[in-house]
């Protein structure tokens, strides 16, 4: 990460939410972040959880019936479908770091436009198919 | 230019988390649609279909390179995310120590644990 060379980060966390009139693709960032740091917990739990398996069925059956019931059920959903969308968002950001779905250069000639219109389509179909994935996904956890 | 490659690295690992914790969510979650991996009745996590795929050494690697993706790509993010804040120069080191241990740990304890479930599946 490139340091800030005297801009400071004034807003903090607070600036993930608000602090301006941002357009959807900011709201995907914040988003992107938050899903990121719950999918980071669940997986450091999970590792742990998951090694249970190497003593043994008994140990297994035991720690997995630790993990059940409706509040784990919903928390392993609210899991999935941060992944449905991080994952699909994270698409978006490489394609975009990688220069694809940003259009190309033009003359800056008023009513100016912008490459943020260019992206908008693509940051709509990723999240088109994270809610496709997260509803058909969401039927198993109905069962 | 060493943020600059890790920052490569941190995109090379989603790609990599991007397909293989997609097959995992789809084993877990997608078993609906999606029964080949768990060749056992009941549920993907069913201890039977537990082994099925724990004897399988393509699980075994590829459970251990998601580990080592997922954790790189997830620390060196909360890393980027806590660097926003401006920690001074000692808490940015100590933040450096305690990212690396953790992931170095978390690597060992999974790994351990992906080879130990191998070696009971094979025996089971």
């Amino acid at each position: 990460m490139i340091d800030n060379k005297g801009r400071p980060n004034r807003l903090g966390v607070v600036g993930w939410l608000g602090g301006g009139r941002w357009g959807l693709e900011r709201y995907l960032y914040a988003l992107h972040r938050l899903t990121g740091l719950g999918l980071l917990a669940y997986f450091v739990l999970h590792i742990g959880v998951t090694a249970s398996r190497a003593f043994g069925e008994a140990s297994w059956t035991a720690a997995m019936g630790r993990v059940s019931g409706p509040l784990f059920k919903t928390g392993e959903f609210l899991v999935f479908a941060a992944f449905a969308f991080h994952a699909l968002n994270g698409v978006r950001l490489a394609l975009v770091e990688l220069g694809f779905a940003i259009g190309k250069p033009i003359e800056p000639v008023y009513p100016y436009r912008t490459s943020v219109d260019e992206q908008r389509p693509l940051a709509i179909g990723v999240m088109v198919v994270a809610a496709i994935l997260v509803i058909v996904g969401g039927f198993g956890f109905l069962e | 230019m060493r943020d600059q490659r890790l920052w490569t690295w941190h995109i090379g690992a989603g790609a990599v988390i991007l397909v293989l914790l997609g097959l995992h969510m789809t084993i877990m979650h997608l078993d609906a649609i999606v029964r080949v991996f768990s060749p056992q009745p009941g549920e993907p996590i069913a201890w039977a279909n537990v082994v099925a795929r724990g004897r399988s050494a393509f699980f075994l690697v590829t459970y251990v390179l998601l580990l080592g993706a997922a954790l790189f790509h997830g620390f060196y993010g909360l890393r980027n995310i806590l660097f926003e804040l401006n920690p001074g120069t000692p808490a940015k080191k100590a933040l450096n120590g305690f990212l690396l241990v953790a992931g170095v740990a978390l690597f060992a304890v999974g790994t351990w644990a992906a080879w130990a479930g191998f070696t009971v599946a094979r025996g089971a």
